[in-house]
């Protein structure tokens, strides 16, 4: 059964009509050295055979972990009608239409994404939409050197180290970017240093275009934007703020505290934490900064008739058309996955979102309470959300050893900011409103466990160390 | 017929020159071309300029372009009308929807742009 669109008869009459004998021919510029070597791939296996190893290679996955990763990327319930609706052939030509009018009801989804998103963050405009969190944050810092014909970014350290490094890479062609540091100990330990903010705003030879931070930030503690957006402004920057949307149904959103750019990762809404994506970047900013926005956007606007119609909206500014001139030429629809969080959104409401965020904030607060217990105790003073970083002796080994118990314990926080000494021997743990009494008891068990034989083993030497683990047991 | 008293460039540009300074927008045929004009992005004051280096965008609703210095200068003042009223330069191109004024570098540049009559025949040659 042929599976490809030519025959071998189709293909013959094209290079008949090219004048040429293989299609090879047509690759001739290209150097010998730089075209594809062949693919090292087996031959055609039997369905069944082939189904057979596929599914002994996903069976080693570990799906039964109770987990405690966040990072970035959340666990939550997702209404069952989300992906049924996905299901719907409607969507499958979901992505962006380039002669879009002509898609009623793929322009009106799209609306709705940029309609509900834009309650969410209390901002006028969003744009459908970008690869992830990260992308979405690189865009956002472009748009401050745009807008100000600056061409130096300050980003906090507490904004996502992914997201930091997609924004060095943005801004490896020529523009400028630096790193707030964080305050070091103290009641706002964790968080944004203000006062190093206000030195290198304060450099008047580097003017800076935008100040970049997170809410809740990458530690998962609390920062004062309010105050972040008053020194970035007062030096004449702009002022993003990287949020995960579904705290936003609790904390002030961006609009709230003067943020001209919000970037964010739209995966916690409706859309499951699947290995390497695919995710949802969300952009919206200030009607300012609307030219400056990469991205869809579609308008309402009655047709000759008077009836409600959709249109796109400001596509001048996008690469079809402007081409190397566009806002962005590193930039997509995530139209399905959009279309997912728009579904959440309407599913559950303004009240279920903040049940969400409400219940996550407590199920956290007991996990806290459960963690201390047994003896991992927080490294931060300051107020977070559902996510928070605990000290653990030797937090590499404690948690490979807890995926032997059936635990995720998290992110080892060395491993991701291996230059932040107070965070060494850090796990950083969250909760949404699934994770369970079962798994928060699990884990805290499993922790005590591990402290009692790092305690003895510290004090008795490791002859005795397996003893006391199977004990502890 | 276009203005007599101005200069011209092959991209469209109109220049009026008194002294050292000129006065450039884009000629009443390029804003019909383009349609209607929803956005002039100009350059700040203070900038300086190559004679034809990009000074500033012009968006239609069905295009962009670029707009090109005619002469080389620094910009003493753009025209902050067009950004809440861009459609001035298709209403009145050689006056309310001037772009920007430049203090000319090079003052004899002007003799290398097109006069009224040569600009006449590039459009009527389309």
């Amino acid at each position: 059964m042929p599976y490809g669109p030519h025959t071998t008869g189709d293909r013959e009459r094209m290079l008949a009509t090219l004048g040429i004998d293989s299609v090879d021919a047509l690759f001739a510029d290209i150097p010998e050295a730089l075209r594809a070597s062949p693919l090292d791939l087996p031959g055609p296996e039997p369905e069944l055979e082939l189904a057979a190893r596929l599914q002994a290679l996903a069976g080693r996955n570990r799906t039964d972990l109770a987990s405690f990763l966040g990072a970035g990327v959340y666990r939550h319930w997702t209404p069952a009608n989300v992906d049924q609706l996905l299901l719907r052939g409607e969507w499958y030509t979901a992505y962006t239409p380039y002669q879009p009018e002509i898609s009623q009801g793929t322009l009106q989804s799209i609306y709705e994404y940029e309609s509900l998103l834009a309650e969410l963050v209390d901002l006028d405009v969003v744009s459908a939409s970008h690869y992830d969190g990260a992308a979405a944050t690189a865009e956002a810092g472009l748009m401050t050197c745009r807008a100000t014909r600056r061409e130096r970014v300050l980003v906090s350290k507490a904004v996502h180290p992914h997201y930091r490094q997609t924004l060095a890479a943005y801004f490896g062609g020529g523009l400028e970017l630096d790193e707030v540091p964080l305050v070091a100990d103290g009641p706002d330990a964790g968080t944004t240093d203000l006062a190093a903010l206000e030195r290198l705003l304060a450099d008047a030879d580097r003017p800076v275009a935008g100040v970049i931070a997170a809410q809740p930030n990458f530690l998962g503690l609390l920062e004062p934007m309010t105050e972040i957006g008053r020194l970035a402004h007062g030096s004449g920057a702009l002022f993003v703020s990287v949020v995960e949307p579904v705290s936003l149904a609790v904390l002030a959103p961006p609009g709230a505290y003067g943020a001209d750019i919000a970037a964010g990762e739209g995966q916690p809404l409706g859309i499951p934490p699947q290995y390497g994506g695919p995710f949802l970047g969300i952009l919206a900013s200030t009607d300012a900064l609307v030219r400056q926005i990469p991205g869809r956007l579609v308008g309402m606007t009655s047709d000759v008739k008077g009836r409600r119609a959709y249109v796109m909206t400001l596509r001048a500014r996008e690469q079809d058309i402007r081409r190397d001139k566009a806002a962005s030429n590193i930039c997509t629809n995530q139209a399905l996955l959009a279309l997912a969080a728009s579904i959440y959104l309407a599913t559950i409401g303004p009240h279920g979102l903040r049940d969400v965020a409400a219940q996550g904030a407590a199920r956290a607060a007991r996990l806290e309470a459960a963690l201390a217990a047994a003896g991992a105790r927080r490294i931060h003073p300051g107020p977070y959300l559902n996510e928070f970083a605990v000290h653990v002796p030797d937090a590499r080994a404690v948690h490979r050893r807890l995926i032997d118990r059936g635990i995720l314990a998290g992110l080892v926080l060395g491993d991701v900011l291996p230059d932040e000494p107070s965070l060494a021997d850090g796990l950083l743990v969250c909760a949404t409103e699934v994770t369970t009494d079962a798994d928060i008891d699990r884990f805290a068990a499993g922790i005590a466990a591990e402290l009692v034989s790092h305690d003895v083993a510290a004090t008795s030497g490791s002859a005795h160390h397996s003893q006391v683990v199977e004990a502890a047991r | 017929m276009v203005p007599p008293e101005l200069r011209y460039t092959k991209d469209h540009e109109w220049v009026r020159v008194e002294g050292d300074e000129a006065t450039v927008g884009i000629t009443e045929y390029a804003a019909g071309q383009l349609g209607d004009i929803v956005f002039v992005e100009l350059p700040e004051v203070g900038k300086t300029l190559d004679q034809f280096a990009t000074f500033g965008v012009v968006e239609s609703v069905k295009a962009v372009s670029d707009l090109f210095a005619p002469l080389s200068g620094s910009i003493v003042a753009a025209n902050d009308a067009l950004a809440g009223s861009p459609e001035l330069v298709n209403s009145d191109p050689y006056g309310e929807g001037w772009m920007v004024r430049i203090t000319l570098s090079a003052p004899d540049e002007v003799d290398e742009l097109l006069d009224a009559a040569g600009y006449d025949a590039l459009i009527a040659a389309g």
